[in-house]
């Protein structure tokens, strides 16, 4: 699907930083360093698209979602919105701008509130934004959401325990929805479902974007279901993004060694493809955020690693003959996985 | 599905063996429990066997029963409030489940080990990895506690973790995830059993971690000739590893058969559509299929054929009667009433 894309980012994020303080002491606190979660990140959603972040966990995908949703704070950087920076309002300029962007949470089972009806659920974001919704009108806005999203609006007094997984995860996303945003956040939405069931809300992701002209940034560690639903991606390694470009950019012609091991890393259901594919088999785990290697971040996992790569810290930038930016120093095309367009 | 041609001189070596020499034979395997709101039945006549040196992938989603057959054969089944109703688990002839506990303890980490999904809560906190890997040979074995612990580090060693002599004090929260999974199989190793079972093993761990771990256990079994039950509900990492692969749905066995056949010409429509739902990362522009519907809740199975109410074929008896597991060649079984026209393709979704 190619989304329609107009100049203008609806979200764009320019140089966002977190870092999380270590402390010690219990009375007297005393800054010891800091976890590295995000650190300095650049991104651009355009309307109608969907951006994938994909990364292993720690490497800060879930804490972009956060601070995208100003649940946290962040360090540095600024968040556009249509121009505006949402990193510094406040108040009822940044109430105003927060209706606009949504978020749909992993796991369905602790992100709903089991006292609470699907009915309070889904209208909780009109009790705060009064005037989206007339009190009077907030119960049929209720049933029509649940309906979009595949739910029997009858069941609109049954509380979160009375549905399944993957009906849990529709109520979020009627939730996500209520207040007609023009950004969702997923952040791993489907990753608690199980198989057959995951498909039903892909599909239904999908249903949503077309009919309403949304925009997700889209968070998961299976390459799979980014590839499948995502336009572009941004694939992150210990709080930088390594690698961004279009779908078949990052899956057909990735250049970062990561993107490159983490693509070959993926199983294939297929088993006629063992032992013909480029299998990279990377040593070790991810380093600590708190205390990650000098230079190039994934100079200690990489076999492509040189002595500068120690020094000098590779930007993400545009490589002579590459067609999207890559952040290494010896940014190459490696096609690591065969791929069939079957559309 | 893009797969035109299949190599079947691949990996089917296990089809030549003789039947007789099977390390374990599971045989109408029945587990239910019981609860306050009603009896679940979450295993329901379960029939395999598993060669020396094989991997057997058992596929099923959450509720398939798959992790409960696989404590019923180890025998850590929680009792109450499960109890095995029915069926017999061989090893090399002899059937565990009539062994008296003391006997059966002998088998458990001496001939059958299992490794765990999460391996921080399989892990004890307040001992070190050291200790926990020597206490195999400190009980089955009598080692001393200075004996068990060289082992230990020659162990550690094997599953490659690096400096293992230096590690091996350290406790289960100094390790990353996919050193503590190595760890875990440490200790399934550690006394050379002739079977392991995983339960998905890699469930908890990163791709690249996950690659690292199928790894080492496919080397692993290479070097001892160890049969291996790999318990997932990942079409991916199964199509790399398996010898054969055994679905399961709502607690019984659905579809039988080596990998290659069961990826390339599916026999039962729970696996075609299963198939069919999961995204692949080597295709573009794919359209994924739906399974309306949920999987069933283990105290009320539906009549029939538990998946004819998700199912796109069903027909009037798949709701009154049980379709049975029939041979659909020699090394294949399905249990879907129309197994022969789910292979051709001559079925109309309805």
């Amino acid at each position: 699907m190619e989304a329609s894309r107009s100049d203008e980012p609806v979200l764009e994020v320019r140089g966002l930083v977190k870092h999380f303080p270590l402390t010690t002491g219990i009375l007297f606190k005393k800054q010891v360093g800091a976890v590295r979660a995000v650190d300095g990140i650049d991104l651009k959603l355009y309307k109608g698209e969907t951006l994938g972040l994909v990364g292993e966990s720690g490497c800060g995908k879930s804490t972009t979602a956060r601070l995208l949703m100003r649940l946290d704070e962040p360090t540095e950087g600024q968040i556009f919105f249509h121009g505006e920076d949402i990193a510094a309002l406040s108040g009822k300029a940044f109430k105003a701008v927060r209706r606009n962007i949504q978020i749909v949470l992993q796991d369905p089972y602790s992100s709903l509130n089991p006292r609470m009806t699907v009915g309070d659920i889904v209208g909780e974001p009109f009790q705060i934004h009064k005037d989206v919704a007339p009190k009077g009108s907030r119960l049929k806005k209720v049933q029509e959401l649940l309906e979009v999203v595949g739910l029997n609006p009858e069941h609109i007094n049954r509380y979160p325990h009375q549905f399944s997984g993957g009906q849990r995860q529709r109520i979020g996303i009627a939730r996500g929805l209520a207040l007609r945003p023009e950004i969702i956040v997923c952040d791993e939405p489907v990753s608690a479902l199980d198989v057959s069931v995951q498909a039903q809300v892909i599909n239904l992701f999908e249903k949503l974007q077309d009919e309403l002209g949304l925009s997700y940034i889209f968070i998961a560690h299976d390459l799979s279901v980014v590839r499948h639903i995502s336009d572009r991606v941004s694939v992150m390694y210990l709080g930088k993004v390594v690698e961004t470009g279009d779908e078949e950019q990052i899956y057909e012609r990735p250049s970062h060694p990561y993107t490159q091991a983490l693509l070959s890393a993926v199983p294939v259901p297929d088993p006629t493809l063992r032992g013909h594919r480029d299998q990279i088999m990377l040593q070790g785990d991810v380093p600590s955020p708190a205390n990650p290697p000098s230079g190039c971040r994934f100079r200690t996992r990489c076999w492509k690693v040189q002595d500068i790569c120690s020094v000098e810290e590779p930007e993400l930038m545009l490589h002579d003959g590459l067609d999207h930016p890559s952040a290494c120093h010896f940014a190459a095309v490696r096609q690591v996985i065969e791929t069939h367009d079957v559309s | 599905m893009t797969q035109d041609t299949i190599d079947t001189t691949a990996d089917n070596a296990w089809r030549r063996r003789d039947p007789g020499a099977a390390v374990l034979e599971v045989e109408n395997l029945h587990v239910e429990f019981r609860t306050r709101d009603g009896v679940a039945k979450a295993v329901n006549g379960v029939t395999f066997d598993l060669q020396p040196g094989e991997t057997l992938a058992i596929l099923g989603e959450s509720g398939s029963g798959k992790s409960v057959t696989a404590q019923a054969i180890m025998g850590i089944l929680d009792t109450p409030p499960g109890y095995v109703t029915q069926g017999s688990v061989r090893f090399r002839g002899t059937d565990l489940l009539t062994l008296p506990e003391k006997e059966r303890r002998r088998y458990r980490g001496e001939k059958i080990a299992m490794i765990f999904q999460d391996a921080l809560s399989s892990l004890n906190p307040v001992y070190s990895v050291g200790f926990q890997i020597g206490e195999m040979f400190r009980v089955h074995r009598g080692a001393s506690r200075a004996d068990a612990k060289i082992k230990a580090i020659e162990l550690m060693d094997r599953v490659h973790i690096p400096a293992a002599r230096q590690r091996v004090n350290d406790f289960p929260h100094q390790f990353s995830g996919g050193m503590r999974q190595r760890i875990m199989i440490a200790i399934a190793l550690s006394l050379d059993p002739d079977i392991i079972i995983a339960d998905e093993p890699t469930t908890a761990l990163d791709v690249t971690v996950q690659a690292q771990v199928m790894q080492l256990l496919a080397d692993l079994q290479a070097e001892s000739k160890m049969g291996l039950i790999l318990i997932t509900h990942d079409l991916g990492v199964v199509a790399d590893v398996a010898d054969k692969i055994s679905v399961m749905y709502a607690g019984s066995l659905i579809e039988q058969a080596p990998s290659l056949d069961l990826y390339a010409n599916p026999a039962h429509p729970y696996t075609e559509r299963l198939l069919a739902a999961i995204p692949r990362v080597d295709l573009k522009g794919q359209e994924l299929y739906t399974i309306k519907g949920i999987p069933p809740n283990l105290t009320d199975i539906p009549a029939g054929c538990a998946f004819h109410p998700r199912c796109p074929y069903a027909q009037p008896i798949c709701s009154e009667k049980v379709p049975p597991l029939e041979d659909v060649s020699g090394d294949r079984r399905s249990a879907c009433h129309f197994w022969k026209e789910v292979l051709d393709g001559s079925l109309q979704i309805r």
